[in-house]
């Protein structure tokens, strides 16, 4: 797999089959439905338990623009994603563009889909930092797989933005 | 998000005050009347204490991408969120900012879109 920049877009390019799909799986591992500690994670209590008030109306006002915002991250890195639907072979590596004005919504939908696949699996610290496990031993270890990707391109994703923040582009 | 919940303002210190000149009978120039001021909608206690704004660790966001949230949302140049995100990883947590409670809160809901974890907390 190949990762730079160009120009107003990153591209991903010699993304193999297996990279592929765990691409395609960020919108569907976004979803924290029917794990209520993913659930809790996503949408975290704003005070301690003591400020009802606050929490209540949190829930009330804020969570469902929250909601919004995520469901929005979703479905543009969704529409992104697209392009890897049109391959014609099917085994074939395949290059994905993403455009540089899209890069928040990928940043967003990455944590997203992190956050709840930790939560899911109730991976711990140890497993967390243990970047080289084998993706192939266990359904467990290709999900530490799938959080350790999803933040190497949140990592490039985050050096792209800072990077042309601080140099500007020719 | 440019969005503001409508209970930001409960803690609003100052209520509408209205000053009305009028012409008393007999009198060389104009009277002012007592200004009425209004009900605060707030507990006193809401009013006077400072509120903070906690981050608190998560082991799975990056630490760039904390440093990175805490730029933008605060305006912090990159040492002191990094500061700040070093202070999160290794003391568990750390105090962002702290002030009035409505900006308080509006903190935390973008650090919330930010997938962080924060709260607020009243300052003892």
């Amino acid at each position: 797999m190949e990762i730079c920049r160009q120009k107003d877009e990153l591209e991903i390019s010699e993304l193999d089959p297996f990279l592929a799909e765990l691409l395609r799986q960020i919108p569907v591992s976004t979803k924290p439905e029917g794990t209520p500690t993913a659930e809790d994670r996503l949408f975290s209590p704003p005070a301690g338990t003591k400020e009802k008030e606050i929490c209540a109306e949190w829930k009330l006002y804020v969570q469902p623009e929250l909601r919004r915002l995520f469901r929005s991250a979703t479905e543009t890195v969704a529409a992104d994603l697209e392009q890897l639907n049109g391959n014609e072979k099917p085994f074939a590596n395949c290059t994905l563009r993403i455009p540089a004005k899209h890069a928040d919504a990928w940043l967003n939908a990455l944590n997203q889909a992190r956050l709840v696949i930790v939560a899911k699996n109730n991976f711990t610290d140890g497993e967390l930092c243990d970047h080289y496990r084998s993706p192939i031993g266990s359904r467990r270890d290709l999900s530490l797989f799938q959080v350790n990707f999803y933040g190497f391109l949140q990592e490039f994703i985050l050096r792209e933005l800072i990077g042309s923040q601080e140099k500007p582009c020719d | 998000m440019s969005w503001q919940p409508p209970w930001g303002r409960a803690g609003v210190a100052v209520s509408q005050a209205t000053v009305r000149l009028s012409l008393a009978p007999n009198a060389a120039g104009p009277v002012v009347e007592e200004p009425a001021i209004g009900e605060e909608t707030g507990s006193k206690e809401d009013v006077d204490l400072p509120w903070q704004v906690v981050v608190h660790n998560d082991p799975v966001n990056l630490m760039t991408y904390v440093t990175m949230v805490f730029q933008r949302v605060f305006g912090y140049p990159r040492e002191k969120a990094e500061r700040h995100m070093l202070e999160v990883h290794h003391k568990g947590h750390s105090i962002l900012w702290s002030g009035v409670r409505e900006r308080a809160e509006l903190y935390v809901q973008q650090l919330h879109g930010y997938l962080l974890l924060a709260t607020l907390e009243k300052v003892n």
